[in-house]
């Protein structure tokens, strides 16, 4: 796991690919989104989405679970490497999250993010740093602000078919990646302009 | 009745819950899509910037979109949302926590590329018994306009 130091704006990394079954699709609209066209084939296809679409949430969702998992996987690397790994603390928000084509069942998308800014705790506070009671409440642990553009896009083996959909970016939002803490950490506001 | 466009004037849509959330669909939620130790392990947790165990901010976005779904959304003529402008995590999401939602609508226009549906964008405020604010959204949803003065401004 990499430490604030380590990133570098303009950083990008691709962090992995998810299928969305139709199963899984609408076991998630059950619980948190059951809108018609989250839950039905055919409601999905009357609708303006002209599928079984996921919820954008679901995909944020799956969004966070590979950012977690590629996190893991660095962390591990390192720790095999005898490298001291950084710990992840919380994002305090997002801006600018776009669902730009829906998310249909059987797609497989990957996932990318990029560095956007990368800054000092107290150069974001200068720049108005949202309300963070936490980071208050410890000036004197070091911090480092983090924003991150994330790319959801269709896998590069969806490029192979023919559907024009496949190649569009899905999804994008700024901040949301979480920071990481240990004796330094790396944070995600999204005010930051 | 189906709720339209035009039922959403700016101001309050509504104050809606309590929800109430429990450990186990926070440990349930984070072990599938947000698997940090903040979220899963109360020790860890407890040395992490959230001072114990709190669920996924994913989580909670998620519990809100059930909360505006059971309070309006599930009887609106909704087409899916574009996005969000802004989200806040303002406070974390504990275990027990019943939370609030407060909604209003800040802007509502008709779509120029889709003049038979109308954009409301909502501010949605969850917040904890307490009146602690978690989280703070404003997002868009898509609206269909009522049938008949739509399709005689579309023609």
């Amino acid at each position: 796991m990499r430490f604030f130091e380590d990133m570098q704006v303009g950083q990008r990394r691709e962090v992995g690919s998810f299928t969305f079954t139709a199963e899984g699709i609408k076991i998630f609209a059950a619980q948190f989104d059951p809108q018609p066209f989250h839950l039905d084939e055919a409601a999905g296809r009357n609708s303006l989405f002209g599928g079984l679409a996921a919820s954008g949430w679901h995909v944020a969702s799956v969004c966070m679970k590979l950012i977690v998992a590629d996190g893991q996987r660095l962390a591990r690397e390192a720790a095999l490497r005898g490298e001291q790994v950084a710990v992840w603390g919380p994002s305090p928000g997002f801006r600018e999250l776009r669902w730009i084509k829906p998310v249909l069942a059987g797609d497989t998308i990957s996932f990318a993010s990029e560095v956007e800014v990368a800054a000092d705790v107290g150069l974001a506070a200068r720049m108005g740093h949202p309300a963070d009671p936490q980071l208050r409440h410890q000036p004197a642990r070091r911090t480092g602000i983090l924003i991150s553009r994330h790319r959801l896009r269709a896998a590069p083996e969806c490029l192979l078919k023919t559907e024009p959909r496949s190649a569009k970016i899905l999804m994008m939002a700024k901040g949301a990646l979480p920071g990481q803490h240990g004796y330094r950490l790396v944070h995600h506001p999204p005010c930051v302009p | 009745m189906t709720l339209s466009f035009e039922d959403f004037p700016t101001g309050r849509v509504g104050t809606f819950g309590p929800r109430h959330v429990t450990r186990e669909e926070i440990l349930a939620f984070a072990t599938e899509f947000d698997p940090q130790p903040m979220h899963l392990d109360e020790e860890a947790a407890g040395r992490s910037m959230l001072n114990g165990l709190a669920g996924s901010g994913w989580h909670l976005c998620a519990i809100i979109m059930r909360m505006m779904f059971d309070g309006f959304i599930g009887r609106t003529a909704s087409l899916g949302s574009p996005g969000v402008n802004e989200l806040r995590w303002l406070a974390p999401l504990r275990p027990g926590d019943d939370l609030m939602l407060d909604v209003d609508v800040v802007e509502a226009r008709i779509s120029k590329s889709r003049p038979e549906t109308g954009i409301v964008t909502f501010k949605v405020v969850a917040r904890n018994a307490a009146g602690q604010i978690l989280c703070e959204m404003v997002s868009p949803i898509i609206v269909s306009r009522r049938g008949p003065v739509a399709a005689e401004e579309v023609r």
